[in-house]
């Protein structure tokens, strides 16, 4: 056994997550050249459906917009060593406390009920995590089955209270009624109207500047206040937090109930900015596409925006791409959504020993140069 | 109908409703008893069930679509146990990968081959595993109370009905009177043991894993080419979850995994006949209720208020030599 | 390199062992540097050495664990090429584990048999193993039941689980790594008897292990390591203590450290009848009662296991108490509800926890992440509600030139310093806080020899400022050079109190081993 190097942080956190990202989209190629297709053509459409018009720019941002969300919830639980798989149970509860308070307190004028929302959302998504963290934290049993399990009572509880209770008199969809007007998120297009700038309409609204902002917020959290430094204590070695008189449940409970506020806020995007009332199944997998945006941008928040990005993109181009090429259909995004977290999550450490391996190598040539 | 006839039914319903959630709980009781994490079977259903019905359907033979399922997951597995295993990676993560991975691909595959917006085109009868009368169950039909528990309740099931009834005590045979059992049980509880004793642990883990594939990989094709006649879009709608409840509120042992799997299919099965009933003395119970027991029973076991479900010690770790 | 007494007169004899020049590095770890090594067929031989003078790494690689990168292994006079631990099984050789690899659910049986089960159905294996394990039982008096669940097994039953595991493989060579570590001295006796009967069947035992008395008590030839070499081999008769603990460490052992008398003032801590369970309920600290005062260091000795490290925890607040009291300076600070380890440190209870890596920091962090566990929420590292990194920076920089942690950059991982900087960093952030009073478990650990002097001389500096010390070590002479006064555990109680200027080795020997301290005092007069 030879002598190794440790690798340098460019290394560790830029070129072998990337390396692991490029594997990932090597594959989705080879997915789409196997059902037929030019691979080549679909990153054409893919970025022109993302990128290539004004419009499009707006729809990669709403999508970016919940993705850092969830990225942010499944991180935030990760740096407490634990794994929350029920990001969409969290957001779609969420979007329960966010469209309760705008039907109820519909009364408040619009700056309030943006408080009010964003704590509507807060609690309802914070309580649904807070069981499984309790009994993480108290009784043992494993977060990520519980989670797992809340997501799909999550589900049943809103079909049943869309159903029966939601749903107004005499309509036949189950959904919520119609939230007032003026307690919409204003859509950025609209904000940028106001201002005297043209800008092509889109669901892109102001909570895309919210989840900049919270990404700042958690960064500060996690690195820079003494609750993440517990919070990372925990999840890192729960013994030494102990012995520092940091009692792992505690910050369980705290780092989920966080998490799970972080999820719903996707809701303030979907219902409050979007889709203007309570759908059946809004958060639509956004949830988990959160898992594969925390472990590609490593969990940390910079990273996260990135990769929400990157899967705003996808999505916004993918819909492009389902319109030309029919037998490409959305569903190529939640395949690469799947290779992504694959590669750059399960197999993370796939390359390590080589990459290691070529760089003690050329480590050590040129200290032998530098010697010589 | 008499309540006899409605209680026939309903179990009749819930012997098919548990089928694929019986082979399924088993697939994942031997991937976790070695130590492996499988959150993956309700991707690998969703895999097993596409390929059947899309072989099935090119063949035109049940037997083999069923080949054909058994080696996507058996595919799938070793894929789990590849990031698992050899490479170490996180089993969470795996798993989850692997069931977003096979609802986009499945999706994807059959548009692409059939343009049926997802679907596989409907099997005719040959393609599809088809009941099997037992001897005697017309003649005995108007036999009061057993005549009916024959015909109707016992026979006329697809072969691999019975299949997951008999492979619940053969997995038991398996796992605790087998030195391939004993190994597994071994190094899920302790790979050290089993690595000092002169066996493979990778190897074992591998073995595990794969027969995890084969029991799933028949839960799928009961899915798409026996219960139903094609493949739809996401058609396994948290089977594979509910499977992984019903091992873990069997904490991890055959035969109390049947009984899980049992109950968690009736609920499925009355779910369906609930709907707008009105019990006497309990008033309407809201169908949603009924369904999502499965998983609330499953985290209430979980929180140790009905008995302790104590994993294999060695779960979700990877096998690393201590120094 | 012609060491070879020990080994070399018996010459004619094929020895049961032959090692040449096996060499074995772990990344920069050069853990084992060309050994030679020679056990002869039906002895014991032991191989001490200190902690990870590289004992271990060669008995794995022996057993097929690890993969020597030089070397060749000879059983019986015959070259082995050993990959794996079938081969080694193969070959004979069956090895007790110093952290036992059992199957906790699985019966005796069921343990023994795994790998070896005899068929594919254990019913055809079974009856026989069965037959056979009552034969081993009777042979060695191993008296165990085969269908009891290991689990429920003491520790020392489930060690003889191990060697029955060997010897039903067909073991003639037997490795035991620290075998006694764990052990009751009862407990340890009988392991020795079980080794005696062996040797007189013709089994040839390698017996690992830091303890010289062991090593003098049971032992026919000793080879000694040191940093990973092998430095010499004796005829057990032909040597004393002294001369292999030399060899161990490779210079005269520092056996008293300078220091002046103890000037011991009021109690500060104050420990009545204090009672500590475990997770799973079982009392680990039985009616302890003692006292520090200021301005002395009071030492706990013990076999390792004896409950030494929950009295420690407990003090620290990480365990709570079942029963008893535990006073600091007067006040109630008994652990358990209210009292955790972040309210005993606000109240001047510093602690050096026994296990640095599992505890005292977290190794992914960086060193100032690491040099404020405990402390994070110090107003002194607060700027607002944010952490003060430069201010933390700065502090982690004192700490490091206080306590001469090399390298000193407090964003280094923690992870890449040695041991004994890791040690010096942990003990800078508890002992710099100025505490009332200091818990210290293992102080010197793993910590190479340069830094074990610098460590002692900080906690004798400790006890000179005023301060009151508790120090937990299985380290007889730590021990013996650093305590004022010494209380001995066994079994989780207290056997007795004897100060440091009556004690001796034999006499802690012996109270280690439950014998109350006047009849060993006694027994000391009569030898």
């Amino acid at each position: 056994m030879s002598k190794t190097v440790e690798l340098p942080r460019w290394i560790d956190v830029g070129a072998l997550p990337l390396l692991n990202l490029l594997l990932a989209l090597v594959v989705s190629g080879l997915v789409v050249l196997a059902i037929g297709e030019n691979p080549v053509e679909v990153v054409e459409i893919l970025l022109y459906g993302a990128f290539g018009y004004e419009e499009a720019w707006g729809y990669t941002l709403y999508y970016t917009t919940n993705f850092i969300f969830t990225g942010l919830a499944f991180a935030v639980a990760f740096h407490c060593g634990l794994f929350n798989i029920g990001a969409e149970g969290q957001a779609y509860v969420g979007g329960l406390g966010v469209t309760l308070a705008a039907l109820y307190l519909d009364f408040l004028p619009f700056p309030i009920m943006l408080v009010v929302a964003m704590l509507a959302a807060m609690i309802f998504g914070a309580a649904w995590a807070y069981i499984p963290a309790y009994l993480q934290a108290r009784r043992g049993s494993h977060v990520v089955i519980t989670t797992i399990m809340f997501n799909f009572i999550a589900s049943s509880l809103m079909v049943y209270l869309l159903v029966n209770v939601l749903r107004p008199e005499g309509s036949m969809t189950p959904e919520s009624e119609q939230i007032a007007e003026h307690l919409r998120l204003p859509f950025i297009h609209d904000i940028a109207g106001a201002l005297g700038i043209e800008m092509a309409s889109s669901p892109l609204n102001l909570s895309f500047v919210y989840a900049i902002v919270i990404s700042v917020m958690v960064w500060l959290f996690i690195w820079h206040t003494r609750w993440g430094y517990a919070i990372r204590t925990v999840g890192a070695n729960a013994v030494a937090a102990t012995y520092a008189g940091l009692e792992p449940g505690r910050f369980i409970i705290i780092a989920m109930m966080i998490s799970g506020a972080l999820s719903s806020f996707m809701a303030l995007n979907e219902v409050m900015g979007v889709q203007h009332r309570l759908l059946i199944d809004f958060t639509a997998g956004y949830g988990f596409v959160g898992i594969a945006v925390a472990l590609m941008g490593r969990n940390h928040p910079f990273g996260i925006f990135l990769a929400a990005l990157l899967f705003g993109m996808l999505y916004q181009g993918g819909a492009e791409l389902s319109f030309e090429i029919p037998t490409i259909s959305n569903d190529m995004v939640v395949v690469i959504q799947g290779l992504v977290i694959l590669f750059t999550g399960a197999m993370e450490h796939m390359f390590r020993p080589r990459v290691t391996k070529i760089y003690t190598a050329w480590r050590l040539r040129q200290d032998a140069g530098e010697a010589a | 109908m008499d309540t006899f006839q409605l209680i026939i039914l309903l179990l009749d319903a819930t012997l098919r409703t548990s089928t694929p959630l019986i082979l399924a709980a088993l697939a994942g009781m031997f991937s976790e008893r070695s130590g492996t994490i499988n959150l993956a079977l309700e991707g690998m259903m969703l895999g097993g069930a596409f390929s059947a019905a899309a072989v099935a359907f090119y063949v035109g033979s049940p037997w083999v679509g069923l080949l054909a399922a058994i080696a996507t997951t058996i595919a799938l597995s070793l894929l789990h146990g590849f990031a698992c295993i050899t490479h170490k990676g996180n089993q969470v993560v795996s798993g989850m990968a692997i069931n977003i991975l096979m609802s986009g691909l499945t999706a994807l595959v059959g548009i692409a081959l059939f343009a049926q917006g997802g679907k596989t085109p409907a099997l005719d009868k040959g393609s599809r595993f088809q009941p099997i009368t037992f001897p005697g169950a017309e003649a005995v039909k108007d036999v009061p109370v057993l005549g009916p528990i024959y015909s109707e309740l016992l026979s006329g099931h697809n072969i691999l009905v019975y299949v997951a009834f008999i492979a619940v005590p053969a997995a038991w045979w398996v796992m605790y009177r087998t030195r391939f059992g004993l190994r597994l049980r071994a190094v899920g509880e302790n790979p050290g043991a089993v690595d000092t004793a002169g066996i493979g642990v990778v190897a074992m883990r591998y073995r595990a894993v794969i027969c995890s594939g084969v029991l799933v990989g028949m839960s799928g094709a009961y899915l798409s080419t026996a219960q139903g006649a094609s493949f739809l879009q996401d058609m396994t709608a948290g089977k594979g979850y509910i499977a992984l409840a019903a091992m873990v509120f069997g904490k991890w042992r055959p035969f109390p995994a049947l009984a899980a799997c049992l109950l968690f299919g009736f609920l499925d099965a009355a779910a369906t006949r609930l709907q707008g009933v009105v019990l006497p003395g309990i008033g309407e119970v809201p169908v949603q209720l009924v369904q999502a027991l499965p998983y609330i029973l499953t985290v209430i076991l979980l929180a140790g208020f009905i008995g302790r479900a104590i994993p294999p010690k060695a779960l979700g770790r990877a096998y690393v030599k201590e120094r | 390199m012609h060491q070879m007494h020990g080994a070399g007169e018996t010459g004619a004899v094929q020895p049961a062992i032959e090692l040449r020049g096996i060499d074995k590095r772990f990344g920069a770890v050069h853990a084992n540097k060309e050994i030679d090594l020679k056990v002869d067929k039906g002895t014991i031989h032991g191989i001490v050495g200190e902690n990870g003078a590289g004992k271990s790494t060669l008995m794995s690689i022996l057993y097929g664990f690890y993969q020597a990168d030089a070397g060749t292994i000879h059983v019986d006079g015959k070259l082995c090429d050993i990959k794996g631990s079938e081969d080694a099984i193969a070959v004979g050789i069956g090895m007790v584990h110093q952290h036992f690899m059992l199957v906790e659910t699985f019966s005796v049986l069921e343990n023994v048999i795994l790998g070896v089960e005899g068929g594919a159905v254990l019913r055809e294996g079974v009856d026989k193993a069965r037959e056979e394990l009552k034969r081993l039982e009777r042979e060695y008096s191993l008296n165990i039941d085969p269908d009891a669940k290991v689990g429920d097994l003491s520790v020392g039953l489930q060690q003889r689980v191990e060697i029955l595991k060997a010897l039903y493989r067909g073991a003639e060579i037997l490795i035991l790594d620290e075998p006694t570590g764990v052990l009751t001295p009862q407990e340890a006796d009988h392991l020795f008897r079980i080794l005696d009967t062996l040797k007189e069947q013709g089994k040839t035992v390698v017996l690992i292990t830091h303890k010289l008395r062991e090593i003098m008590a049971a032992t026919d030839n000793v080879s000694v390591m040191r940093q990973g070499a092998m430095v010499a081999h004796r005829k057990t008769a032909e040597t004393s203590p002294e001369e292999l603990s030399e060899l161990m460490v490779g210079r005269k052992v520092l056996l008293r450290l300078e220091k002046d008398e103890a000037n011991p003032a009021a109690t500060v801590l104050n420990v009545e009848n204090l009672c500590v369970d475990n997770a799973q309920g079982v009392r680990k600290v039985k009616n302890a009662t003692f006292n520090v005062r200021a301005g002395e260091i009071v030492g706990i000795a013990g076999v390792s296991g004896n409950g030494q490290s929950e009295l420690l925890e407990a003090l620290g607040g990480i365990r709570s108490a079942s029963e008893g009291k535990v006073e600091l300076n007067g006040q109630d600070v008994t652990p358990g509800k209210g009292v955790d380890a972040a309210e005993l440190r606000r109240r001047g209870v510093a602690h050096v926890p026994e296990d640095r890596h599992r505890m005292a920091m977290v190794t992914a962090f960086s060193a100032k992440e690491a040099a404020i566990l405990g402390y994070e929420d110090d107003p002194a590292y607060q700027k607002g509600v944010l952490l003060d990194w430069n201010a933390i920076s700065a502090a982690t920089a004192n700490m490091m030139s206080e306590f001469d942690v090399r390298p000193d950059n407090p964003d280094l991982k923690a992870a890449n310093f040695s041991g004994g900087n890791q040690q010096k960093l942990v003990l800078a952030r508890e002992i710099m806080r100025d505490p009332e009073l200091l818990l210290v478990g293992q102080p010197t650990r793993g910590v190479d020899i340069g830094a074990i002097e610098f460590i002692h001389k900080r906690i004798v500096a400790m006890r000179d400022a005023g301060k009151a010390v508790l120090l937990v070590s299985v380290e007889l002479d730590e021990i013996m050079s650093l305590a004022d006064r010494i209380v001995v555990m066994c079994d989780g109680a207290i056997v007795g109190e004897v100060a440091a200027s009556e004690a001796n080795e034999r006499v802690l020997g012996l109270m280690m081993a439950g014998v109350d301290p006047n009849e060993a005092k006694a027994a000391e007069g009569q030898a």
